[in-house]
């Protein structure tokens, strides 16, 4: 098995939760070390912008 | 009637947000509909379909965020938009923003992380889920609407570095006892379960645990993995990892029929697992599988769960029929292959039901927030000889010729987009199956209303209470009539979970309902409601 697939079954979860927060809110209720992002669209949500964006980074 | 909407540039909030807001919005006084959306071209589609149209919307971007509101006047129209503040800010004050607002960021601050969980708009969840694959995380991916295109590159990349990608469109995930999305509070164990359905996963895994045994580990695949376009990549990674995980005793895979290659090539691979296999695919013909490979199949989540109980050496002693977790649901049983059925007092308290129904009384009506147990429902009626109508069939000739419009025997999936978009989830929030139970409730031939509840993390945590007084009215109504109706619920969830289980089935038993403890169970029961006498 792979090692990053095996970290996730056997290691403690450490998690990035991207987006609602309710599921943080039930990973820290679980006792899970999270850390919410409020994520927002990139570059205004402009697909082209961030496309272009992408490229120069 | 009046509409009216109001446009609050950069002003981003996730879509479970944006609920609470519309949910408080829709309470005031005088108010048809309302929404609270970002302003991303799917939504402003949305809007366009309820009559709310501006120059303003054309130009809003997805970060944009759009309140709109349909009420009997424009004062009220006014009045409502007007209080969008006061709306956001109590909705805002239980919700303490976070200062982190990328994936970056937040791998800053968590550079040890092993998971990202995505649920952001799926437009973006591509980025953001290679994103966080090229950063060697595993990834649980909640968002739907990805392409079938995109989701093969990111299990792609994800299989070349041996990472695992959940999703898209995953609802669940049990990883070494803790919840990932909607999930249960379920005793950890030695059965492994993969399944690209989130209450699929929900259902078996409650199911292990009310036989007194428990999950090792439970991996949802996203529900388009065993299409012939994806082809089980997540499945089969998922698979290695089982086989090679020391805790794991037995596997069980539960889905609907896989694609045709998808399913050849997962029974190749299935024909040389080491470990016992139960499979079940969900309205398949059990003899276009059997004899491939050597895997216990079974027709039901219930049957796969004893099955997996009874693979695993039942170290951990099965509790017996009688006992406390076995008074309703599970059933036991040494015979191979295990079956479900209905006890002697069930199929009596049928006859004695049924037998309170009006003449004009001969329909069942399903309203269901759970979309495995619309098709799982349809398959054991089908057995039974039933013919259900279904917006969601498991036949295509029985399709309703409208999702609100109930046909002879009909189950309907409330969780279908038919009327998700731009709507909570049922799962989350009961609203459209109360108003669909209470225009069911008008109809004389309506004898059986048959309905899900589904408990765990991240689920209403009242399901029940949400739907109570509408399952109280249509027993009423039909008292009215001169007959009876009989309200048939099962409830996914354990005793763990944060909805206190007890006091749902209370609930449910004190409004007259018949509860059961598998969605499989209330089924039978309904063909056992609906036999010829």
């Amino acid at each position: 098995m792979s090692g990053r697939i095996d970290e996730l079954l056997h290691e403690p979860l450490v998690v990035v939760n991207l987006g609602v927060k309710r599921f943080a809110d039930n990973l820290e209720a679980q006792e899970v070390e999270v850390v919410q992002v409020d994520w927002v669209p990139p570059a205004g949500g402009d697909q082209e912008m961030m496309e272009l964006l992408e490229q120069l980074l | 009637m009046s509409s009216g909407f109001v446009i609050r540039e950069n002003q981003y909030y996730d879509s479970v947000f944006l609920m609470g807001v519309n949910k408080r919005l829709s309470q005031m006084q005088g108010v048809q509909q309302t929404a609270a959306l970002m302003g991303s071209e799917r939504n402003k589609q949305l809007l366009a379909q309820i009559g709310v149209r501006g120059a303003a919307i054309d130009a809003a971007q997805p970060n944009d965020l759009i309140v709109a509101a349909i009420a009997d006047t424009s004062q009220t129209v006014d009045a409502l938009l007007a209080s969008l503040d006061q709306a956001l800010q109590a909705i805002e004050k239980s919700t303490p923003a976070s200062t982190l607002h990328t994936l970056e960021e937040g791998l800053a601050e968590k550079p040890h992380a092993n998971l990202a969980l995505i649920s952001v708009p799926g437009e973006y969840a591509t980025r953001e889920a290679m994103k966080a694959l090229e950063s060697g995380l595993n990834v649980f991916l909640f968002s739907s609407n990805v392409p079938l295109e995109q989701e093969l590159h990111l299990k792609r990349f994800a299989a070349e570095r041996g990472l695992l990608v959940m999703g898209p469109d995953c609802g669940t995930s049990l990883i070494g006892g803790v919840g990932i999305g909607f999930a249960n509070a379920v005793r950890r164990g030695t059965i492994g379960a993969i399944g690209p359905s989130g209450t699929g996963l929900q259902e078996f895994t409650c199911q292990v645990h009310h036989a007194g045994l428990g999950i090792s580990h439970a991996i949802g695949a996203g529900s388009h993995d065993l299409s012939d376009e994806i082809g089980g990549l997540t499945t089969l990674a998922a698979l290695d990892a089982l086989e090679a995980d020391p805790q794991t005793e037995v596997i069980a895979l539960v889905a609907k029929p896989p694609g045709a290659a998808t399913l050849r090539r997962l029974t190749a691979r299935l024909r040389t697992c080491a470990k016992p296999v139960v499979g079940c695919f969900l309205g398949a013909r059990l003899d276009s599988v059997k004899g491939k490979a050597s895997i216990t199949w079974a027709r039901t989540i219930d049957e796969a769960a004893l099955a997996a109980v009874r693979q695993s050496g039942a170290k951990g002693a099965p509790p017996s029929r009688s006992s406390p977790q076995t008074a309703f649901g599970v059933r036991r049983q040494e015979a191979s292959p295990p079956t479900i059925q209905l006890t002697e007092q069930e199929r009596a308290l049928a006859s004695q039901t049924r037998s309170m129904w009006a003449a004009e009384q001969r329909h069942l009506r399903g309203v269901f927030a759970g979309g495995t147990f619309v098709y799982q429902s349809q398959q054991i009626l089908h057995e039974a000889g039933l013919v259900v109508h279904s917006n969601a069939p498991l036949d295509p000739r029985f399709r309703l010729d409208h999702p609100d419009r109930s046909q002879a025997h009909t189950i309907v999936d409330m969780g279908d987009d038919d009327y998700t978009l731009g709507k909570p989830h049922p799962m989350i929030d009961g609203a459209t199956r109360r108003e669909r139970i209470l225009a069911e409730s008008h109809d004389p031939s309506l004898a059986i209303l048959l309905l899900d509840f589904i408990l765990g993390y991240n689920a209403s945590m009242d399901p029940v209470g949400e739907l109570l007084d509408a399952i109280v009215e249509a027993r009423q109504a039909a008292t009215r009539r001169g007959g009876a109706l009989t309200v048939v619920a099962s409830i996914c969830g354990t005793e763990g979970d944060p909805q206190d289980l007890n006091l749902q089935a209370t609930m449910l038993r004190e409004a007259g309902a018949i509860v059961f403890r598998s969605n499989a169970l209330a089924a039978l029961f309904c063909c056992e409601l609906l036999k010829p006498v």
